[in-house]
């Protein structure tokens, strides 16, 4: 079973449909004691970052026991954004902490064209740059676009496997040993989406 | 970098889409989910529903075609048309619209736009714009057009940005339905105006009109309605003409 975390950042009916049409068996823990057995966690999140705060201690607590255990972890836009330190969209809610790294706002600075600021939300298809293989991204072609609608992002460290340029760089894919995450929404981006999920659901079958 | 956007706008009433849709291979033309299905294998890269239900039932209609439409693609879905109230946008929401679509009234009761986008973030509230050339300035008309809004669109525009809205959705009164190309100098003054996509509407005929309105137009995205419909033209022929002249799309 694979546990998709509801803590009421945003809805959760399109991660749930694309799971549904990957035969996954998915259910949504109302106790963080539910993790204990599963094989797979996923955290989506959609809005402010301040939501996270809705994963209390316990939340935490069984998440990293979770990770300890080697069960796989996929956090999905604002769910890869508390992957990392924190946000400065909200300073006071500390994320997992399992990346370095705090994200920060888009700034809309093109250096291409300095006289026009890029908007901010980035939303639409970009394309995914790859800085090294994961089993995450595995059948997908270099420069495949998928679909982003964000504010805020995370930085490029060694935990990225995929970036993306908004006038600047950031991590669109990230991988640390089993706890992977994507800044873009695999549940609306077509095939390359669902191949993600697909990739993840797999992994969480050889626990 | 951020590919333009292909967006098709699905003209539904009473769960049939509306407005001629003639396309040949379709076994049962006018179903919303087989058109999305359609424009899903074609390369379409956002579905817009835009329900002109007018009963008392809208709400349940509206929900079962959103269900329809979202079991059919994985792409974002938005959903305009009639969305009212918090109830109205909750139940688009659950039915599987990633978006609302707002128009007459946001203008009405902006603060609803701002209750929305604290509960559902800013990605998903879009702010419906119709308006005409009104002297140096483009007015603001409501209710399917029909009333004036006493409101300037950049101004309007600006304000529904500060009050939570993710994205405008510009549509231009003078060119809907003429073919004669989209109204640039109007897209790129609001565009210009709001930090927020803009996405385009009115006037598509040619591609070259598309090649416009993301260039003259400054738009990041535009919406295609009857150029489709009629099966003339494709929107895998649309994107790679727009590839061909540098404009980035997603292929």
């Amino acid at each position: 079973m694979i546990a998709l975390i509801d803590y009421g950042a945003g809805n959760l009916a399109s991660v749930r449909k694309a799971l549904a049409a990957l035969d996954a068996e998915v259910f949504t823990p109302a106790d963080p004691a539910e993790l204990a057995s599963v094989r797979g966690v996923i955290v989506p999140g959609v809005g402010h970052f301040s939501s996270t705060a809705a994963l209390d201690d316990r939340w935490r607590a069984a998440v990293l026991a979770g990770i300890r255990r080697g069960v796989p972890l996929f956090g999905v836009c604002v769910g890869m954004q508390w992957l990392f330190e924190g946000s400065t969209e909200a300073p006071d809610t500390p994320g997992l902490g399992v990346l370095a790294g705090t994200c920060a706002r888009l700034t809309g600075h093109d250096p291409a064209d300095p006289a026009h600021a890029l908007k901010v939300p980035h939303v639409g298809w970009n394309s995914l740059d790859f800085v090294r293989p994961s089993v995450l991204t595995r059948g997908l072609e270099p420069g495949v676009q998928v679909y982003f609608t964000h504010s805020y992002a995370a930085p490029v460290t060694d935990g990225t496997v995929a970036s993306t340029t908004h006038g600047e760089r950031f991590a669109a894919v990230v991988e640390r040993d089993r706890v992977f995450g994507v800044q873009f929404h695999p549940e609306k981006s077509s095939e390359p989406g669902l191949t993600i999920l697909r990739n993840f659901l797999e992994v969480a079958r050889t626990v | 970098m951020l590919s333009k956007r292909i967006i098709a706008c699905l003209d539904v009433r009473d769960g049939r889409v509306v407005k001629g849709v003639q396309f040949e291979q379709l076994r049962h033309a006018g179903d919303p989910a087989e058109l999305a299905r359609r424009y899903n294998v074609e390369g379409i890269d956002e579905v817009v529903i835009l329900d002109v239900t007018a009963t008392l039932e809208a709400r349940q209609a509206r929900a079962h075609t959103i269900r329809a439409v979202a079991r059919e693609i994985f792409l974002p879905l938005a959903v305009g048309g009639g969305i009212r109230s918090e109830a109205d946008a909750e139940a688009a929401i659950e039915a599987g619209a990633d978006k609302v679509s707002l128009n007459t009234a946001a203008l009405a009761e902006p603060t609803l736009l701002t209750r929305l986008a604290t509960r559902y973030g800013s990605q998903a509230v879009v702010v419906a714009i119709d308006a005409r050339r009104e002297g140096a300035g483009f007015g603001v008309f409501v209710r399917s057009g029909r009333a004036a809004a006493g409101r300037d669109a950049v101004e309007w525009a600006r304000e529904a940005c500060d009050r939570g809205a993710g994205e405008i959705l510009l549509t231009s009164m003078d060119r809907d339905g003429t073919r004669a190309g989209f109204d640039c100098e109007m897209t790129a003054a609001v565009s210009t105006a709001v930090p927020i996509p803009v996405i385009a509407s009115g006037g598509a005929g040619t591609f070259d009109h598309f090649v416009d309105v993301f260039t003259r137009g400054r738009a990041d995205a535009a919406l295609a309605a009857s150029i489709f419909h009629y099966d003339e033209h494709s929107v895998a022929e649309l994107k790679a003409h727009l590839a061909a002249r540098g404009i980035p799309v997603r292929r």
